[in-house]
């Protein structure tokens, strides 16, 4: 066994507003750069649509990720070792600039520059890319709340149209925000052939060596959640980065998590056996993927895993961030997370716990007793969400997994609702979905309540490490680099 | 010394070592102080049908031709023979692969020129260096193909293993001798003086990435990990790092 420190997020998307907040202060943070105004490294998608880019989650047509051979091991579904380089030519499965959107601004000095004239000047839409007028048919939200979604455009909706399409006062919809997953196992890293892409080994981040990085874009189309993006100004690959200067090196939690409004997001430090990923990752059945992951975050307060941390140079405050960690709560003592897409089998480590949506009709009209406790739980069978639309996002399609997350949420809302009403502390509910009563409360403590410092629990980076850090410095530097001047010749914005 | 001798003396000897000079010391200095540059400055976000159609012609095609001038400039007649390629055999296979060659690029880079040309998105891309190394391309494509199409297509073939081949060595060997070109024609000339500016141009533009060819993907470990440096916490000013800003006295003022 080898013990390693991994960061994690969870997202509890029932208190996702869809405000973009996290989105937009990630992009002013890091993607306000010339060639990544197209990139998003956190975006929100409203779910069902087809997302960003274009359809990202069909892996018959992109072919990102792992798939298993006949003989039950890890292959890159878009091909060996050896067809990569024979088709490094030319990458058949890279989306285009219009699968993701055509970044565009507005030409401004019209608004300035214009005659007198009888109408009022317009600042009409231009590329960013050209510089030429262009019609705005797509952006980075263009579905925003359903807008314009066909069914037919979201990959996981397969077999659900019918569902979906519904009727029309029983739409639904919710929000899945995004951001690099900095997979256990990641197919970006296992598909870049010039070694650039890594992820560290005392903090499982997955970052791209912008120097050793020589265009081939392999680990752009090789991510099945399309979250490495290529720079075409700089000619390299760009992703997010965990907000890693801040997170890892001074105990900030990442700026998508610091500014979010809902509070939705968990940081904490996961321990995990690095010899058993592969294993993890080579489980037969996809709908057991959830499980064997969940079973991999080792337990901080098991002394012989403590032990072998030690052994293994965990510092003791990362041990101790392990211990206290929401993210371990959440994904693997209070089992309420869920991976996306286990089925890719890159082993996410950005968790979310599912929607709970209203009933189709209300508890006491489906014939449900809201008295009680253990009759509450079949209406989580009649919530508006598909339970299978949901399995088909976050765990390979198995709802069985969804159904007990959701019936778990359901408990704690029950059983803290009684406890606040009644001052009676209902045991029973808790044992109906397998748990304590403290078990519920520290839910409900965990998803309502907690401050700040209970949701982000991020160790600092030890003074003694100071050096290190020091040489990992090399910033995303060269001509058109983040901070940098754009490369010369490189036109934009040309004026007309 | 006549003026022809001059001329000769200037492409076929000094011109050849200061291409070499410059392609050796510019891929040094690019390699050490512009490794975030070195880059194939892919454009295929911008653009795909095109460039999956031409850029695989093109690199196949330019790869066989590299391959084909290796054999045909650096390894001697003798040897080929020595191992049972006699000359006929021979004549006909670099006929053949060069033919095969010519005919890839020249489809793949009328393709990749085409996009370049016609899509407002690639074009910006272009920068004028880029600019300068694609003409020098085309300029030496066209007269290769004018070679195959003149000298081995239409007429008996031209074989410049006995001459151009022989002159080459000896630049390498530090021996070059210009009489070895004696009777060598123009078209010929004319595609080695301009290989020398092309090289010399070489390690400043995008066809760094010829070196880059990752071959040792086919055996490294799928994920890679990296671990810090284990290194001891230096004060400010004395680490070597640092010292090389500013005034390297700077700490040893006395008090």
């Amino acid at each position: 066994m080898q013990v390693q420190a991994h960061l994690m997020m969870v997202m509890v998307l029932d208190k996702c507003l869809g405000c973009h907040t996290c989105s937009v202060t990630c992009k002013q943070a890091w993607t306000n750069r010339d060639g990544v105004d197209y990139v998003w490294f956190n975006n929100v998608e409203t779910k069902p649509g087809s997302g960003y880019p274009k359809r990202w989650e069909d892996q018959a047509h992109w072919r990102g990720g792992w798939k298993l051979d006949r003989r039950g091991r890890l292959k890159l579904r878009a091909g060996g070792r050896g067809q990569k380089l024979i088709t490094i030519f030319g990458n058949f499965d890279l989306p285009a600039i219009d699968d993701y959107y055509e970044p565009w601004t507005y030409d401004y000095a019209k608004l300035i520059d214009a005659p007198l004239a009888d109408g009022p000047p317009v600042a009409t839409a231009r590329s960013r890319i050209t510089g030429r007028p262009m019609d705005l048919r797509w952006g980075p939200n263009w579905e925003d709340n359903l807008a314009g979604v066909k069914p037919a455009d979201d990959p996981a909706a397969a077999g659900l149209e019918r569902e979906l399409l519904g009727r029309y006062e029983e739409v639904f919809l919710f929000y899945l925000p995004r951001i690099c997953n900095h997979c256990l196992n990641p197919s970006c890293v296992a598909s870049c052939p010039s070694g650039a892409m890594y992820k560290r080994a005392s903090d499982g981040l997955v970052l791209v060596d912008q120097d050793k990085c020589r265009a081939w874009r392999f680990c752009v189309s090789g991510c099945p959640y399309k979250k490495v993006y290529f720079n075409p100004v700089t000619t390299k690959a760009e992703k997010c980065i965990f907000c890693y200067a801040g997170v890892t090196e001074d105990g900030l939690p990442t700026i998508c998590s610091d500014t979010c409004v809902g509070r939705i997001r968990y940081l904490g430090v996961v321990l995990y056996d690095l010899e058993a990923v592969t294993a993890m990752a080579e489980t037969a059945e996809e709908a057991d993927l959830v499980e064997a992951q969940r079973q991999s975050l080792l337990d901080p307060h098991n002394p012989m895993v403590v032990k072998q941390a030690e052994k293994n140079n965990i510092p003791y405050d990362w041990i101790e961030a392990a211990r206290r960690s929401p993210v371990y709560a959440l994904a693997k003592d209070l089992r309420v997370a869920l991976p996306l897409h286990p089925e890719y089998r890159t082993l996410p480590m950005v968790w979310y716990v599912p929607p709970l949506s209203p009933l189709l009709s209300g508890i006491g009209e489906a014939g449900y007793d809201p008295e009680d406790p253990v009759e509450v739980f079949g209406a989580v069978d009649d919530m508006r969400i598909p339970m299978q639309y949901v399995a088909n996002i976050l765990a390979a399609g198995d709802t069985a997994q969804v159904d007990d997350a959701l019936r778990r949420l359901t408990a704690m809302r029950t059983y803290m609702r009684r406890l606040q009403l009644t001052g009676r502390r209902e045991v029973a509910l808790a044992q109906a979905v397998d748990m304590r009563a403290e078990q519920l409360e520290q839910m409900y403590r965990l998803l309502a309540v907690a401050s700040r410092e209970d949701r982000y629990v991020i160790p600092k980076a030890r003074f003694e490490a100071g050096a290190a850090l020091q040489s990992q410095f090399r910033g995303a530097g060269g001509r058109g680099g983040a901070g940098r001047s754009p490369r010369r010749g490189h036109r934009r914005e040309r004026r007309p | 010394m006549n003026t022809k001798n001059a001329w000769e003396l200037l492409l076929f000897v000094i011109l050849p070592y200061v291409s070499l000079t410059i392609f050796l010391l510019g891929h040094i200095w690019r390699y050490r102080f512009d490794q975030f540059g070195w880059t194939s400055r892919s454009t295929q976000l911008y653009e795909k049908k095109l460039l999956l159609l031409g850029s695989p012609l093109f690199h196949y095609g330019t790869l066989l031709a590299i391959g084909g001038h290796a054999l045909g400039l650096l390894i001697p007649a003798s040897w080929t023979e020595a191992i049972g390629l006699t000359e006929r055999p021979y004549n006909l296979l670099a006929e053949v692969a060069g033919t095969t060659s010519v005919v890839l690029i020249i489809i793949g880079l009328v393709v990749l020129t085409v996009r370049r040309a016609a899509r407002d998105r690639v074009r910006q891309a272009t920068t004028k260096l880029d600019l300068a190394a694609f003409s020098i391309l085309w300029v030496m494509i066209l007269l290769g193909f004018g070679q195959t199409v003149i000298f081995n297509l239409l007429g008996p073939g031209y074989d410049y293993r006995p001459t151009i081949s022989v002159w080459m060595r000896g630049i390498f060997s530090l021996q070059p001798d210009v009489a070895d070109l004696s009777g060598v024609p123009t078209l010929y000339m004319v595609h080695i003086t301009m290989a020398w500016v092309y090289l010399a141009l070489f390690p400043f533009t995008r066809f760094v990435h010829f070196w880059s060819m990752p071959v040792w993907y086919l055996s490294r470990p799928f994920v890679v990990y990296r671990r810090r440096r284990r290194e001891a916490l230096l004060s400010p000013g004395e680490s070597k790092r640092w010292q090389t800003v500013g005034d390297p006295t700077r700490n040893e003022r006395p008090r």
